[in-house]
């Protein structure tokens, strides 16, 4: 196993307010961890940072050993927690920039689960209903053939049936020794997929461990736990 | 068939009891092929990592055989599979019984009881 991220002392600040306060953390590969957290906790100024998007205040970020860059780029599947795919493109035309952005993009892979879901190939995205733009959106990023897949709240907003589809989609076509972090505060939903929990508290990694740990050590699952860390 | 997951109990022990059940049902009757890892994984809606721990524990005790190159099968070994149905329905009837007891029932009651439901079971399922 590698150390895929490691972040260290990492620090953010948007003005005056603290968004990290010190984030020490290392994921390895062939683990998928759930980063969950509250809203505003954190989360997505993470995935931020190690995809470049943003810029740590203080310590560092490192990806398969190096600082983000192209290079990084080039090995993480990042998924937004929002849209982020010009509405007009079709079915087609979305493959298409995919193919043309990552070498490692697998276009059989993608035809392979939009077949299941019977997007007609012409459908321009903004004709989809949310739970098919998501799932669109999902099937984009996980055919990439990627070291790292970073999914920014991948289950929120679409109904049960939509996220197991989701949630099975990840566990059947992500990279063996890749590493997948899923951002969500949708616990009892991704419990059973995930290795290892980190939870992030205003800022602050308040617990890291494999889930299985977690529910012999408190006798509790996941999603109840959370509930008493994060009870306001 | 749809994988439940009991709240607090590790995912990879409920999934090693979950297939325990499946050697001795005849879901996977003795010798054959157990389904990849992922196709496990996906089938119960479990992290792959999860669904290979369990088979792996399986394995070192000689429930599951992996065979290099071609997969894992179920035991073909009688002794394996009838000392696994014991285990297991005694932990049937030790549940049982310590409900039992918590409903006041004296253990000749719970004999009686037992009895009692098995012949009227038997008569139900004759007619």
């Amino acid at each position: 196993m590698d150390t895929l991220l490691e972040a260290r002392g990492l620090k953010k600040s948007y003005g005056n307010v603290a968004a990290l306060k010190g984030i020490d953390l290392r994921l390895m590969s062939g683990r998928i961890v759930g980063l969950l957290g509250p809203n505003g906790s954190g989360k997505t100024t993470l995935i931020k940072i190690a995809c470049r998007l943003l810029q740590p205040t203080e310590g560092q970020i490192l990806i398969d050993g190096e600082a983000p860059g192209p290079v990084s780029k080039s090995k993480i599947a990042y998924l937004p927690d929002k849209d982020f795919l010009p509405d007009w493109m079709k079915t087609r035309q979305l493959l298409q920039f995919y193919e043309d952005f990552y070498a490692d993009f697998d276009r059989n892979r993608a035809l392979e689960m939009l077949s299941s879901l019977e997007i007609p190939e012409n459908m321009t995205l903004r004709k989809m209903s949310k739970g098919t733009k998501e799932k669109m959106q999902l099937i984009l990023t996980m055919s990439r053939r990627a070291r790292i897949y970073l999914l920014d709240e991948p289950i929120a907003g679409v109904d049960p049936a939509a996220r197991d589809y989701i949630l099975r989609t990840i566990i059947g076509n992500y990279e063996e020794n890749a590493l997948v972090m899923i951002s969500t505060h949708l616990i009892a939903d991704v419990e059973s997929v995930l290795d290892e929990a980190v939870f992030l508290k205003k800022g602050e990694i308040v617990l890291h461990k494999p889930t299985d740990q977690i529910r012999e050590e408190t006798g509790k699952s996941v999603d109840e736990y959370f509930r008493e860390v994060f009870k306001c | 068939m749809e994988w439940r997951f009991k709240e607090g109990i590790p995912i990879y022990q409920q999934i090693i009891s979950e297939l325990k059940l499946r050697l001795l049902n005849g879901t996977y009757p003795p010798g054959s092929r157990i389904p990849a890892v992922r196709e496990l994984a996906l089938e119960a809606g479990v992290n792959p990592n999860t669904m290979q721990r369990a088979l792996l524990e399986l394995e070192r005790d000689d429930l599951l055989a992996s065979v290099r190159t071609s997969g894992r099968f179920a035991t073909e070994d009688e002794e394996k599979l009838s000392k696994l149905r014991r285990t297991l329905s005694e932990s049937c009837i030790e549940e049982m019984t310590g409900r039992l007891r918590t409903l006041g029932l004296t253990d000749k009651e719970i004999m009686d009881a037992v009895n009692r439901y098995l012949t009227r079971g038997a008569g139900e399922a004759e007619s």
